[in-house]
């Protein structure tokens, strides 16, 4: 088990495409939550590259597998990976947060195709995702549910209510996941407001917990592809993962959770990280 | 009222597979009709509002109407973030049945009295708001709840209350029903304050002072051209209603008439804003906040024109 904040991978050409495209949109919107979207990115990625079925051609396509991102702050790494998949252009993303933009500060179901829920109030995430799942078992489809969670947002008494009733009906196709990147916005999770034991806690409401490197592109495959979605135990994905992953003036820096203000001299700073890469 | 709204998402489950329950921590038995036929449709999720919005809000995504029923108070106040992000922001066709809604358990004390509950909503885009007016015209309204695209709070009144509304009128939400042609007053009442408009009308015929009562069982969207058509004849408008003179249906109405030239005087007949206190019943608190029969009469009388 992990237990320490490892999340020491190396990053490879697709993790560092990602990030440029995140820097593209935080360079067209001048504004965007950086170290909480940098964490967020490997998971995501594997996500979406191997573990969920969609059809970018058809969002709404009734069998698919649903992804809620509970922690809509992170979207900038949802809105990356949406558009390398094709569920809209990249040149959307420089648009993000300006005028009559599709992409928003925070992920809208109405407006952007692959959104399944609109995000930002921290907590919602995991009833919704319960309601899909009761859905498609009420429905007979086979579609799996994914709920990516902050770490912060754990202080919600909403989700612990969540996490109760997913039990309870056994979601067994219901998978939460937290990105533990231990900072929160004021400043470490251990000191505003302490999480741990996180994955007892977890386990003793009756999930199947895992832990893995949020980072390590290979151990989150093999986490999502070992899971036995059929088990009727819903089951949660602790992901260890460093705020601000990449740019390195960034890692571990609460004052990089959000920048309401990005200057060019940021973008040049954030460039300058990938390329030492 | 509440029983014959719980009893009617049966037959709407008999008639539409889209249909589910969900209550929170409800009396033994409710709705045990739906568990035993049903049971993959009837959901008891305990003390969680919070997530049991947000629940349905995940069904009626992927194809089902949810009727979600618990106390008034904790169907607003305590999930309102949910009720914004999850239901409205997403325009989706949940309903929220809301027991005891105005001052119907009183003797519980203010964390269980919904004087807040339509202003709270109100606010809200896509929201729809109803209150109807007694037993009957709480079947017609569930009626309507299948086909309607959005969400929808209807707020549930005591029980036994007297029927006075008409099976022979037809029901439609946004639609107000006059209950009465009147002269220079024109009352608009809302739940179960209807009847008292209409006993209060009644009396103030007898002193040759003609009201006529407008029963707006749909707070939202407001029915203005109902009002407006009114409006010519009216010197006074009254509204009544069993919630705070903030936001309710005094606030839809006043905003209305605010922005006419030809405005009539307006006289505002609600609870005053501050805490209820005193126990008591529904009754007992209606007649401290000058809204028993007796109390309309005279502040009409001394109102109108």
């Amino acid at each position: 088990m992990i237990t320490e904040t490892v999340a020491s991978a190396p990053l490879d050409s697709r993790s560092r495409r990602l990030r440029e495209l995140v820097i593209d949109a935080l360079e067209g919107g001048k504004r965007g939550h950086v170290g909480s979207t940098l964490s967020l990115i490997e998971i995501l990625r594997v996500l979406y590259d191997d573990i969920l079925k969609v059809r970018p051609s058809e969002p709404r396509w009734p069998d698919r597998d649903r992804l809620i991102l509970s922690k809509g702050h992170g979207c900038l790494a949802l809105y990356a990976i949406l558009a390398e998949h094709g569920f809209f252009p990249h040149v959307e993303l420089a648009k993000q947060c300006t005028p009559n933009a599709m992409l928003g500060g925070h992920p809208e179901r109405q407006h952007i195709p692959g959104i399944e829920a609109s995000t930002g109030s921290l907590g919602h995430g995991l009833s919704i995702g319960i309601g899909l799942a009761l859905a498609a078992r009420m429905q007979a489809r086979p579609s799996r549910v994914f709920v990516v969670m902050g770490d912060g947002e754990l202080d919600e008494g909403s989700v612990w209510e969540a996490a109760l009733c997913a039990a309870k009906h056994r979601l067994g196709h219901l998978t939460a996941i937290v990105d533990y990147n231990k900072l929160q916005s004021y400043g470490p999770i251990s000191e505003v407001l302490n999480l741990e034991p996180l994955a007892d806690k977890w386990r003793s409401f009756g999930f199947a917990v895992s832990e893995v490197d949020g980072h390590d592109v290979s151990a989150l495959r093999r986490v999502f592809l070992g899971l036995d979605y059929s088990h009727p135990q819903p089951k949660i994905v602790i992901c260890h993962t460093v705020k601000g992953r990449g740019f390195d003036f960034a890692e571990h820096q609460a004052k990089w959770h959000h920048k309401a203000k990005v200057e060019s001299a940021d973008v040049a700073l954030m460039r300058a990280a990938l390329e030492r890469w | 009222m509440r029983q014959r709204a719980i009893a009617k998402i049966l037959d709407l489950a008999v008639l539409d597979e889209r249909v589910v329950f969900i209550g929170s921590d409800l009396g033994p038995g409710v709705l045990d009709g739906m568990k035993k036929r049903f049971p993959d449709r009837f959901f008891m999720e305990g003390v969680s509002e919070a997530n049991i919005i947000g629940m349905a809000a995940g069904m009626a995504m992927d194809g089902y109407i949810p009727y979600i029923n618990t106390i008034a108070t904790f169907l607003t106040r305590r999930c309102l973030d949910q009720i914004v992000v999850d239901l409205c922001l997403e325009n989706l066709p949940v309903r929220l049945i809301a027991s005891g809604g105005g001052l119907v358990y009183a003797p519980l004390g203010p964390t269980h009295i919904a004087f807040d509950d339509i202003g709270l909503l109100r606010t809200i885009p896509n929201m729809t708001v109803a209150a109807p007016c007694d037993a009957p015209e709480m079947e017609r309204l569930m009626d309507c709840t299948l086909d309607w695209p959005g969400p929808l709070y209807i707020r549930v009144a005591k029980g036994g209350d007297p029927v006075i509304s008409d099976p022979a009128v037809p029901f439609a939400l946004g639609r107000a029903i006059t209950m009465r042609e009147g002269g220079p007053v024109l009352i608009v009442a809302t739940g179960v304050m209807t009847a008292r408009a209409l006993a209060a009308a009644e009396r103030l015929a007898a002193r040759q002072i003609e009201c006529a009562v407008l029963h707006m069982h749909t707070i939202k969207p407001l029915d203005e051209a109902a009002i407006l058509r009114h409006l010519s004849a009216a010197g006074l408008v009254v509204t009544i209603e069993e919630h705070s003179a903030i936001g309710g249906l005094g606030s839809a109405v006043a905003d209305l008439l605010v922005t006419r030239v030809d405005r009539p005087r307006y006289l505002r007949l609600a609870l005053e804003d501050r805490f209820p206190t005193g126990y008591g019943s529904q009754d007992h608190l209606l007649t401290l906040a000058g809204l028993d029969i007796d109390s309309i009469v005279r502040r009409i009388a001394e109102a109108a024109p």
